[in-house]
């Protein structure tokens, strides 16, 4: 592509929110997570086709991660599904970061990893979703770790399949080489001012290809 | 040529009489049907012989006119009595003298004619018609043309409700799942057979199982789209029926679909993929039998500040929208909530009316950062009132979670936990 034609698409990028068919394939492939530090780390968002895993403990800023990414691809239009084994998913947190609920899928497992496995498996083979979120965060660390390998793979498999961006919300690594991006949140510290929580300094880091990499950002109340 | 059969008194009659002789009968009024009667001559002869058949098989006294269109048949049935034949070009002189208020006009046009001196429709029928269309506009010319006994529209007739339905009465009752499947099957095959034929699809079917010494057993699948696949409705009807069986064996099977038209889309170039709702309607069924119906759908905000009030509907999303700016992003990225459903149970130590350490059977921990009270209430003319003190709080061993205290148990519950 010549320069000309480059500047002349950021420019119109600049002014127009394009619509995906006109975006260039990278674009494509990617979907932006909505904070830029994490794009800046993860060279412009999750990977469709692939599964990433954001691990960390709790109140290390995950569901505010994944909940960024989901509310913009419903804004953008993609139907998404929620799989959440602990049924702990907030609908407010989602609606008050802009995600159009319309496009959501929310499957309540009720505390069962299996069932969310299964429910995962299913979903994800059906096709047609955009972004698929398997939410392990709240799970008992011995049933996320009894998740064998081949499952894992299976659901890559699947998600490369129908070009879906599976995005895994646990407390540790588990996927291992299955995930083709890994980021590992923690919470720095708790910002407070008053009788007031205001929000949370959160570090990110990511795992790709044996390269670390680390970015901080903000939480707000 | 057009048979009316008018029958003040004897309305249930009618269409069962018409329909013996014609499949295209209009119904207009209780007491009147027309019906078309051209190319009975073969089996009836001329029309005076018809009309007396039709005569006969009325059974009770009946005003019956033939006539070459159905108007001039209607008005002759409704303004004279017995058996009329209207030869064709006849028209106006056989009606000349009826009433003219059988034409029924409007009142203004009524009051009109009557105050003209017009009585008959011979009367009317001999006014000049370019005078009538400046005096009376388009109903009088309308109006005009009845009278003169040249009708021109065609019959309406009155359709039968369609309905969509298939049924089995089975030799021995059935109690197991797998034989039950194969008669629904053979249903289903049935009624959308039916369905196929008049180009339409559905969007609920309901099942309707005759038990042996039980009540009946019913299961509704309501559908988001209009869909058309017998293999797809019978694994959900399968989920549905293994996840709430009948509570007897089944003596007879009945099923019935909800006719509509099918559903046509028209894909962008550069919209989102979003799944394909016979196969996502499916893979919902599969998923509902493994967690539950309640726990699967879009989730919708209750309009009230109760905290997590909230009601799960069924996921059927809307055409993407052209483009991707669907709504401006939100400013920065906020703190979310994990939610604890229901509540955990926690003891807590104050000191200075402040939290020092909280206790509970996940969560326990120094306090090192205490953000609170804020105290909220609502729906206080309810059974289930709220009215709480809500904290914030990090705990030694990490984690921020809200908790709050009821104010009318003292009790402290852990309600969420940032993230």
């Amino acid at each position: 592509m010549s320069a000309a034609l480059l500047q002349l698409r950021a420019e119109l990028e600049s002014r127009f929110d394009l619509p995906q068919g006109i975006r260039s394939r990278t674009d494509r492939k990617r979907m932006p997570t909505g904070i830029e530090a994490i794009d800046r780390l993860t060279d412009g968002g999750v990977e469709r086709g692939t599964l990433t895993e954001i691990c960390g403990a709790d109140s290390s800023g995950r569901t505010a991660l994944v909940i960024s990414i989901l509310s913009r691809a419903t804004r953008q239009g993609e139907c998404c599904v929620w799989i959440d084994a602990a049924g702990a998913f907030d609908p407010a947190s989602a609606v008050g970061m802009g995600a159009d609920p319309d496009r959501l899928l929310w499957v309540n497992c009720g505390g069962s990893t299996e069932n969310a496995l299964k429910c995962c498996d299913l979903l994800i083979q059906a096709g047609g979703f955009g972004l698929v979120v398997f939410d392990l965060a709240d799970a008992p660390e011995r049933e996320a770790r009894r998740i064998p390998l081949a499952s894992w793979f299976r659901l890559r498999h699947a998600a490369e399949r129908v070009g879906a961006a599976l995005v895994a919300m646990t407390k540790h690594i588990n996927a291992q080489s299955c995930s083709t991006l890994q980021i590992e949140m923690r919470r720095k510290r708790t910002v407070a001012a008053g009788r007031l929580l205001k929000g949370m300094a959160i570090e990110a880091e990511s795992r790709k290809h044996f390269q670390l990499r680390t970015a901080d950002f903000t939480l707000v109340r | 040529m057009y048979a009316c059969l008018y029958c003040p008194g004897n309305g249930a009659l009618l269409m069962e009489c018409a329909a013996e002789f014609s499949p295209h009968v209009e119904q207009t009024a209780a007491d009147t049907v027309i019906f078309d009667v051209r190319g009975l001559e073969s089996l009836y002869g001329p029309p005076e012989q018809l009309a007396r058949a039709i005569e006969r098989r009325a059974g009770v006294p009946a005003n019956i006119a033939i006539a070459s269109n159905p108007d001039a048949a209607l008005h002759a049935a409704r303004g004279i009595r017995g058996v009329t034949v209207i030869p064709p070009g006849k028209e106006a002189e056989t009606l000349a003298p009826l009433p003219v208020n059988l034409l029924g006009g409007s009142a203004g046009c009524a009051e009109l004619l009557d105050l003209w001196g017009i009585r008959t429709f011979g009367e009317f029928a001999k006014l000049p018609p370019l005078g009538v269309a400046a005096r009376l506009g388009d109903e009088g010319v309308r109006l005009h043309r009845l009278a003169r006994g040249e009708g021109y529209r065609r019959l309406r007739p009155a359709e039968a409700a369609l309905r969509f339905e298939a049924e089995m009465e089975l030799d021995h009752p059935i109690d197991l799942l797998e034989p039950l499947s194969f008669v629904i099957s053979r249903l289903l095959n049935e009624v959308c057979d039916q369905l196929r034929g008049r180009s339409l699809a559905t969007n609920e079917l309901r099942l309707c199982l005759l038990l042996e010494n039980a009540p009946e057993h019913t299961a509704t699948l309501r559908l988001p789209v209009p869909m058309l696949d017998a293999r797809a409705f019978l694994k959900m009807l399968q989920l549905e029926l293994s996840g709430r069986p009948p509570a007897a064996p089944v003596l007879k099977a009945h099923l019935a679909a909800e006719p509509v038209k099918p559903r046509r889309t028209q894909h962008g170039f550069f919209l989102p993929s979003s799944p394909e709702p016979e196969k996502l309607e499916l893979t919902i069924a599969r998923v509902k039998h493994l967690v539950g119906a309640g726990n699967v759908g879009t989730p919708e905000l209750n309009d009230t500040h109760r905290p997590d009030s909230f009601a799960m509907h069924a996921f059927a999303p809307s055409p993407a929208p052209n483009g991707s700016h669907a709504g401006e992003p939100p400013e920065s990225t906020r703190l979310c909530l994990r939610r604890f459903r229901p509540p955990r149970y926690a003891q807590v130590l104050m000191v200075n009316n402040r939290p020092v350490r909280v206790i509970s059977p996940s969560v326990s921990g120094r306090v090192v950062m205490a953000k609170g009270p804020w105290r909220t209430s609502g729906d206080w003319w309810r059974n289930d009132a709220w009215n709480r003190d809500e904290w914030d709080i990090a705990l030694e061993g990490g984690g921020v979670f809200r908790m709050y205290r009821e104010l009318d148990s003292e009790r402290w519950f852990i309600e969420a936990s940032y993230d």
